[in-house]
């Protein structure tokens, strides 16, 4: 099938950037996305063109690196999917498709559809983990966890940090991110300990990177490639409240 | 030369414990005194500079990726062994050492493995005390799980995201240190040299990837655990970046290659669907717990796998191995998938595909234990191929996903360039010639979280060399090379691209050093390499400039390394005149098919050492011994 795309072209974080149209033409549906981009880039190098530069890494749907807006969803249409995980056969010959990169004031564009989103890592860095040393530590089964507790922890783990919530919120919010981590952590025993002081630093980073607060969009959930559920910003709300009493 | 891998000595049960005796030590307040040099974030490199920092050191750490949290180690889905025995199914350490030992058709060296099955167990304590989200039963305990060559019970498993689960625990204890200042993190940066002075690693050049800025960094201690060199086949299950830089130029400024040809070839990955393919999936092992993997009995049966009676499938290798079925190891189940395929009854496109089918696991344990089990799984496959597996087998296919060659390492990990060690996938000395589901997280993090922290000690309180000052000539003389190769490379403005090169390297790589090999084969390559590398300086296309975030420009130092590294795979495939693990040779083989090992001429660690461009490397041997498993014949039927 052959294809229009307007694709977001910008040198670097101080230029301003634009739409720019290219053809995409003999594209077969079984090729991925990222596929697709890649026969549109090599006849741009052919052609002497500076190809598109966009990240990405797996290119199985686990790593977070690729994050691409297509036609004003970040990952696309297809639901629980990421960019490189999605397949041409979700479109039709003749469409149209417009590619901009995750657009949110905490995530600076570096080049095309590469954007920073080092902000996320400060988030973790601030108290996203448990304060244990290597070694010292009980035998594993020491530590019981009941299933649910257990399947609840490992649903909000399952976050690969591409921050498609955050470009998908009106607000650029990081809440849904934030809340993936702290439920993670929370659910577990080993995890209690510390808590009340995990949800103070890790919110606090969050707002000091510049990202938005939450006004129930619910955005964030309809664009997670790992189905990640807003209920889980419910539960980083109330672990927050919890934690103002606790440190008062 | 006869390489010496420093096994200590005593009953190997007490090796470790022993060798950490006798290991000098850094007092905790000498540590700040001292930087360490990490490069790749994955595993190996996450946990190693975790505990590093955790100690006192003062750690760089380096990755291409933009976060520390995408190394490909998260990609890794089925489990983690360690020989915890908690299903009282009768693993024990050293059953685990042997079937490791075994697994790897006895080219492993027998004390690094004996080490690695005794600190299992401590991995899976770390990681839960991290936090680390492992499956459960309703009691509350850990659930296991079985993988290819067991025949038990003792693989840990985070559903189908292990290594993802790992790796988070190792990357989140890596911000912590991250956030103490004890490590400083360089996303985004690659490496593309490394700094010898004095005969020692001292420090590396990287290239800053957003600015193209080509900068040094100095350190008492490098430690490379930059994964493996599949990519070298271009199609493979690694991440696109994945590369052989960082250990290769290790290799050119001194560190010996060990075993290059061990590249394993994984049994149940998507098919390839195009030539526009730009890497394969893997289907995790896992699946063949409940998988059966069948072709028709007929050539060329064209019906819908539906349509097809049990009584003319044939489940190959429930037929060939009664006692392991489904779960032999990799190689074996590999190899068997490629010859049913040459038979002509491989099945989907091309007759490149057998079936690996849940039809029975379902009626057995109905759909939602499937779907609990292997879900995300399931829900991969179909995004990739557009069928349900839940309704139709799957159809799968080796490819290329691990590499057990790597840096040469002695028993402390550390090469033979004094200061420079190697971890994880990246060294060569746990997997022998083929490794064992499951068993890359556990030696990733054996070796980051309980090694590295004793053995580097060791090296610091010994060396005379002090961490030098990047004014070094040496760090001078390394910059200028790799600014010169990046120029060279921006100059040539030819008409081929990177990709273009990349994937004629692989078809080669795949066609003649691949699953089976032979002389012939092997010389063909070793003619057709040096001729692609050839057209490539003189004709690849390069656009941009060296000074911004240039993806093509990075793919290109790759490309040219692969290009170089693949002839070294090729020779050391061609020298090995036998058949062990991955490495068939169809010269040499047991009038069953089976691979025949030559112990009496290849009981040994094949290390490389470079001389120079277009000289042939110099084969150092590293004699294997077994003195506490017999040298058998690997059977699994």
């Amino acid at each position: 099938m052959d294809l229009t795309l307007f694709v977001w072209r910008q040198r670097d974080k101080d230029s301003e950037g634009r739409f720019e149209e290219y053809k995409a033409i003999d594209i077969s549906p079984d090729m991925s996305f990222l596929e697709m981009l890649d026969v549109v880039n090599e006849r741009l190098i052919k052609e002497g063109k500076e190809p598109i530069a966009f990240d990405h890494d797996c290119r199985e749907g686990i790593c977070g690196m690729c994050s691409q807006v297509i036609n004003g969803i970040p990952h696309g249409p297809q639901q629980k999917t990421t960019v490189c995980q999605l397949h041409m056969r979700h479109f039709k010959d003749g469409d149209t498709i417009y590619i901009e990169p995750w657009r949110a004031r905490a995530f600076p564009v570096i080049k095309d559809l590469i954007v920073d989103r080092s902000a996320l890592d400060r988030i973790i860095q601030a108290g996203g983990y448990i304060s244990v040393h290597t070694g010292g530590v009980p035998d594993a089964n020491a530590i019981l966890i009941p299933k649910p507790d257990a399947d609840v922890a490992m649903d909000a783990a399952e976050c690969i940090g591409c921050g498609a919530c955050v470009a998908a919120c009106p607000n650029g919010s990081a809440m849904l991110f934030t809340a993936a981590k702290v439920t993670h952590l929370a659910m577990l025993p080993q995890g209690r300990v510390e808590a009340a002081r995990r949800v103070c630093l890790m919110t606090e980073q969050m707002l000091k990177e510049g990202f938005g607060n939450c006004t129930n969009h619910y955005e964030c959930q309809a664009a997670c490639p790992k189905g990640i559920k807003v209920s889980l910003i419910a539960k980083l709300n109330r672990e927050f409240i919890k934690a103002q009493f606790k440190n008062k | 030369m006869i390489l010496n891998g420093k096994v200590p000595e005593g009953p190997i049960n007490e090796k470790w414990d022993r060798h950490r005796q006798h290991l000098k030590l850094i007092a905790p307040a000498n540590r700040r005194k001292f930087t360490i040099i990490v490069v790749g974030t994955g595993l190996a490199g996450a946990s190693a500079a975790a505990t590093l920092g955790e100690l006192g050191y003062n750690v760089e750490a380096f990755c291409y990726q933009d976060s520390a949290r995408r190394a490909h180690s998260i990609a890794a889905q089925g489990g983690i062994n360690a020989a915890k025995n908690y299903p009282n199914d009768g693993d024990s350490i050293y059953r685990l050492f042997y079937d490791t030992i075994k697994g790897g058709d006895f080219r492993s060296r027998e004390a690094n493995v004996y080490r690695l099955a005794q600190v299992s167990v401590n991995i899976i304590d770390q990681c839960v005390a991290q936090g680390v989200p492992f499956a459960r039963d309703y009691a509350g305990y850990l659930d296991n799980r079985s993988f290819g060559g067991a025949q038990l019970s003792r693989t840990f498993y985070a559903r189908g995201q292990t290594g993802q689960q790992l790796l988070l625990g190792a990357y989140q204890a890596l911000s912590r240190q991250v956030h103490l200042g004890k490590v400083r993190l360089h996303p985004r940066t690659e490496m593309l040299d490394l700094v010898v002075i004095d005969g020692e690693a001292k420090g590396i050049v990287v290239r800053d990837l957003v600015s193209g800025k080509i900068e040094a960094y100095s350190g008492d201690a490098v430690c490379l655990c930059t994964g493996g060199y599949g990519n070298v086949f271009y199609l493979s299950t690694n991440a696109m970046g994945c590369n052989v830089t960082a250990t290769y130029r290790a290799y050119k400024k001194g560190a010996f290659f060990a075993n290059p040809c061990f590249t394993q070839i994984h049994p149940t990955c998507i098919p390839v669907s195009g030539d526009y393919q730009s890497k394969l999936t893997l289907m995790s092992e896992s699946l063949r717990n409940d998988g059966r993997i069948w072709v028709p009995l007929k050539k060329a049966d064209n019906r819908h796998p539906n349509d097809i009676p049990e009584e003319e499938r044939d489940y190959y290798l429930e037929r060939k191995y009664p006692s392991f079925g489904n779960l032999a190891p990799r190689d074996i189940a590999s190899r068997a998938a490629k010859e049913v395929c040459d038979e002509g009854r491989g099945v989907g496109p091309g007759g490149l595909g057998v079936y690996l089918d849940f039809a029975d696991a379902i009626n057995r344990l109905g759909e939602s234990v499937i779907r609990q089990r292997y879900g995300n799984l399931f829900e991969m496959y179909e995004r990739i191929t557009g069928e349900d597996a839940y309704k139709q087998p799957m159809r799968i296919y080796p490819a290329v996903h691990y590499t057990m060659g790597g840096l040469w390492v002695d028993y402390n990990i550390e090469s033979n360039l004094p200061g420079l060690f190697v971890l994880g996938e990246a060294n060569f000395s746990d997997h022998g010639a083929n490794r064992l589901g499951a068993s890359a997280l556990m030696q990733g993090l054996a070796d980051g979280y309980f090694i590295i922290p004793y053995t580097i000690a060791d090296y610091l309180a010994r060396t005379n060399v002090k961490r030098p000052s990047i004014e070094h000539s040496e760090f001078k003389r390394s910059q200028e090379e790799v600014q010169n190769n990046i120029k060279r490379l921006l100059s040539i403005k030819g008409r081929k691209t990177v990709n273009e090169f990349h994937r004629e390297l692989g078809r080669i790589m795949w066609d003649h050093v691949g699953m089976a090999r032979s002389e012939a084969s092997l010389k063909d390559a070793l003619k057709m390499i040096p001729e692609i590398r050839e057209e490539f300086w003189k004709n690849v296309i390069v656009p941009g400039s060296g000074e911004e975030l240039n993806q093509e420009i990075e793919k290109a130092g790759r490309v040219a390394d692969f290009l170089e590294f693949a002839e070294l795979m090729a020779i050391d495939a061609l020298h090995r005149n036998e058949s062990c693990g991955c490495h068939f040779r169809v010269e040499y083989q047991m009038p069953d098919g089976e691979a025949k090992r030559d112990d009496d001429n290849y009981c040994y660690v094949a290390a490389w050492q470079y001389r120079g461009p277009e000289k042939a490397p110099e084969l150092h041997k590293e004699p294997l011994t077994f003195e506490n498993v017999k040298l058998a014949i690997r059977s699994y039927k």
